[in-house]
């Protein structure tokens, strides 16, 4: 009962709350000279969001970046163990490691295969169909996607009927195929769980560059034709340098999902078999042994590694608005 | 205006609300309310668990709102730090007890329950398992007995093989198998996030069986190292077997890739495809549920796991959900206080699945004879033992799981997986 009547004074104090910070600035403002009035107006106005960002970004962020350099329980600094502990051992390289490949095959194979899908159903009456069918498993959580493709690769000995998909099919398809155990060893599992991750996201980036093959316009490729100018050519070389901006949105897009993949590796092998990445290496310090220090230190790793694409995004937003 | 109107309805109605769910239990005299339960159940475990609490909630009006994950430590701890912790968990790692006491987030039980009448139904080593620094933090509800092999009486006969009353004699069972191309051992060790804790279970049995209980304290308490002769002994022993192509079922890849309960299933295919199968009392009902035509005790039977060093033939590895409060609530108090009963723990009994370390639980409660036989095993056993990864901090049990999983996979790597564990004990014992 406490709790709903939180959520009710919540639910009409919010909204009220703000809307008396206003007025009251707004009447506070009146009585000031239109200069400084014109000077103060705008940080009136974005005061709450700034105090929304700092209270619930900024000072995280930061308080995360101490608990990197302390103990178990936040309580003692120790200096830079934590990251000894998170870039140091065999364990650490691995998930470093995973985590790099994830970074490279995820998001290019997404890319890619978004640009691949949608470049060619774009050529079909049906790709509406096609897109359709390619964005449904964006429907399900990541959870769900483990959980299903957990069953596609599972394994029975040989000899047993194999129930999984992948087992099944290749031992119809290939003669003389040994059904294996797909998920319990490196370098397959890593690689089958990305394939998972890039069924479950490939539907986004090929609706996203769908649309923007839309908004192509369909007379420069015409003219390159007349030119004389090959499909490949016309795809190469107009298609994709205007597609840029999408590209590098999407390409953005997967490097933070490829960074912060969890799901599908805690859900299909709980990272065992070499299969850990950062972010579950960063769960198990927290939950698991519960070394806050630790969990931090490899939250600011994660942090860290973001900032570069981020960076470069920024860049390219703002080349792209001073070009308009 | 219209503002301060809306405020003073929404005012009125939460008001409303509060009365009315006040209001229906006072009416009846009952305490009502609700409390919260987490722990590891699903299926026909968790059907069991809503059996068992249905007469306290008839009797009381409360109503017990379980929640169930395989990852219990992180979900625990997430609520606790979440601010959120639920009434009631039950743990299936004691091990896990000091810590949560030492912070505060599991509350003494010494005031809600009648410790001296306890201590007349549960015997002391139960008892103790509960107890952090003497005070008692929580209680065993619900027990298994580990370390038990198990097979099918039929195959056996038409294979014309006899059960060897020692563990040698096991090992050249397995190797005769073995020799005429039958894998005598049924193995899985996968189990989501605690994938490995079965194999924890037989390096913790064959220890206990070479080296004896003193030896697995010292252990888990970490005053031996994981390179200690016993230790080490007792990994090789294991891997002996599980990491042998010819040994267990579908060779180590199998062992790594299935699933605890599904491990069993082989050996009851025709023509079954292993013989044997360890693991504690609840793989019956698993067993059971999979194949319904299967009687206990004709189709289905077990024995401890065969002697090593005969002075610890006898010494029985179980396992339980221990029962712990992390909020004092009245409904918290009376579930626990029903829980320890002897009358709640017999109707899981009764349906399977579970033994009770309560002795006013009558044996003849059991459903079946193999579930009476391990009550009476459990009951007469000199010695009992905790399964070793429960044992331990979280950590260390987490370490240790995984560690199998390395050998199994590596069994040349034995030495480097040994000390990594080291590694970790160093720190989770701290």
């Amino acid at each position: 009962m406490g709790t709903l009547l939180l959520a009710a004074i919540a639910l009409a104090g919010a909204p009220a709350a703000s809307v008396v910070y206003i007025v009251a600035a707004e009447l506070a403002l009146g009585r000031l000279a239109v200069r400084p009035r014109r000077a103060l107006r705008p940080w009136v106005w974005l005061a709450p969001a700034l105090a929304f960002v700092a209270v619930f970004l900024v000072y995280p962020t930061l308080d995360t970046v101490v608990l990197s350099v302390r103990d178990a329980t936040g309580a003692a600094w120790i200096g830079l163990a934590n990251y000894a502990f998170a870039l140091g051992s065999r364990d650490a390289l691995i998930a470093l490691r995973n985590t790099v490949i994830w970074l490279v095959l995820f998001t290019g194979l997404v890319v890619g295969g978004g640009l691949g899908i949608a470049a060619l159903a774009e050529r079909v009456r049906y790709d509406a169909a096609v897109r359709g069918i390619v964005f449904l498993p964006m429907a399900l959580s990541f959870t769900a996607a483990g959980v299903i493709w957990k069953f596609v690769y599972e394994f029975r000995p040989a000899g047993a009927p194999q129930i999984g998909l992948l087992n099944a099919v290749l031992g119809a398809a290939v003669p003389g195929f040994e059904p294996r155990a797909w998920l319990v060893g490196p370098p397959w599992n890593t690689l089958l769980l990305i394939a998972a991750g890039v069924w479950t996201w490939v539907g986004f980036a090929t609706v996203v560059f769908a649309a923007a093959l839309k908004a192509v316009p369909a007379e420069i490729a015409e003219a390159a034709r007349v030119d004389g100018a090959g499909e490949w050519r016309v795809f190469r070389q107009i298609t994709l340098p205007l597609l840029g901006p999408t590209t590098g949105a999407v390409a953005t897009a997967m490097v933070i999902t490829a960074l912060k993949v969890f799901d599908v590796v805690y859900v299909m092998t709980s990272g065992n078999f070499d299969t850990d990445v950062l972010a579950t290496r960063m769960y198990h310090a927290l939950f698991v042994d519960q070394h806050l220090g630790r969990a931090a230190a490899l939250a600011v790793i994660l942090l860290a590694a973001t900032v570069p694409v981020m960076a470069v995004n920024l860049r390219r937003l703002r080349r792209e608005a001073a070009a308009r | 205006m219209a503002r301060q109107r809306r405020t003073a309805i929404v005012f009125v109605a939460a008001a409303m609300l509060l009365a009315a769910g006040g209001g229906d239990s006072s009416a009846a005299g009952k305490l009502g309310g609700t409390v919260s339960v987490l722990g590891t159940w699903g299926g026909s475990e968790l059907d069991s668990f809503n059996a068992m609490v249905k007469p306290f909630e008839d009797r009381t009006g409360a109503h017990v709102e379980f929640q169930g994950t395989r990852d219990l430590t992180a979900v625990l701890q997430t609520r606790i730090q979440g601010g959120n912790p639920p009434d009631v968990a039950a743990l299936p790692n004691p091990g896990a007890l000091p810590l949560l006491a030492r912070s505060h987030a599991l509350k003494p039980l010494g005031r809600v329950l009648d410790m001296t009448q306890l201590a007349r139904q549960y015997p002391s080593t139960w008892l103790d398992i509960g107890r952090v620094g003497g005070e008692p933090y929580a209680i065993v509800v619900k027990a298994a007995l580990k370390g038990l092999v198990w097979y099918d009486p039929q195959t056996l006969a038409a294979e014309h093989v006899t059960l060897p009353p020692t563990w040698a004699g096991m090992l050249a069972l397995t190797d005769r198998l073995a020799g005429r191309g039958t894998s005598a051992w049924c193995l899985g060790l996968g189990s989501g996030a605690t994938s490995g804790w079965p194999a924890t279970d037989w390096i913790d049995m064959l220890l206990l069986r070479a080296a004896g209980p003193a030896a697995h304290d010292a252990w888990v308490r970490h005053k031996i190292g994981w390179d200690a002769a016993p230790v080490r002994q007792a990994w090789e022993q294991f891997g002996r077997i599980a990491a042998n192509p010819k040994d267990v079922y579908g060779g180590p890849p199998a062992v790594l890739a299935t699933d605890f309960g599904d491990a069993p299933f082989p050996m009851f295919t025709k023509p079954p495809r292993c013989l044997f199968h360890l693991q504690a009392t609840f793989i019956e009902a698993i067993i059971q549920k999979q194949f319904s035509w299967i009687r206990p005790g004709i189709d289905l039977a077990f024995v401890p796991m065969p002697r090593i060093a005969p002075q610890y033939a006898g010494v029985a590895q179980i396992a339980g959900d221990v029962f712990g409060m992390f909020h004092d609530t009245p409904q918290a108090r009376a579930l626990m206080r029903y829980l320890v009963s002897a009358e709640a723990q017999a109707i899981w009994v009764k349906r399977g699945g579970a033994l009770s370390p309560n002795k006013g639980v009558p044996l003849d409660a059991y459903p079946d004879v193999l579930s009476r036989r391990a009550a009476e095993l459990l009951v007469r056993a000199p010695a009992a033992r905790f399964g070793a990864g429960d044992m331990m901090p979280p950590e260390m049990t987490a370490a240790f799981y995984k560690g199998t999983l390395d050998y199994v996979a590596h069994p040349d790597q034995l030495r480097a997986i040994l000390a990594r564990l080291e590694a970790v004990a160093r720190d989770a014992y701290k």
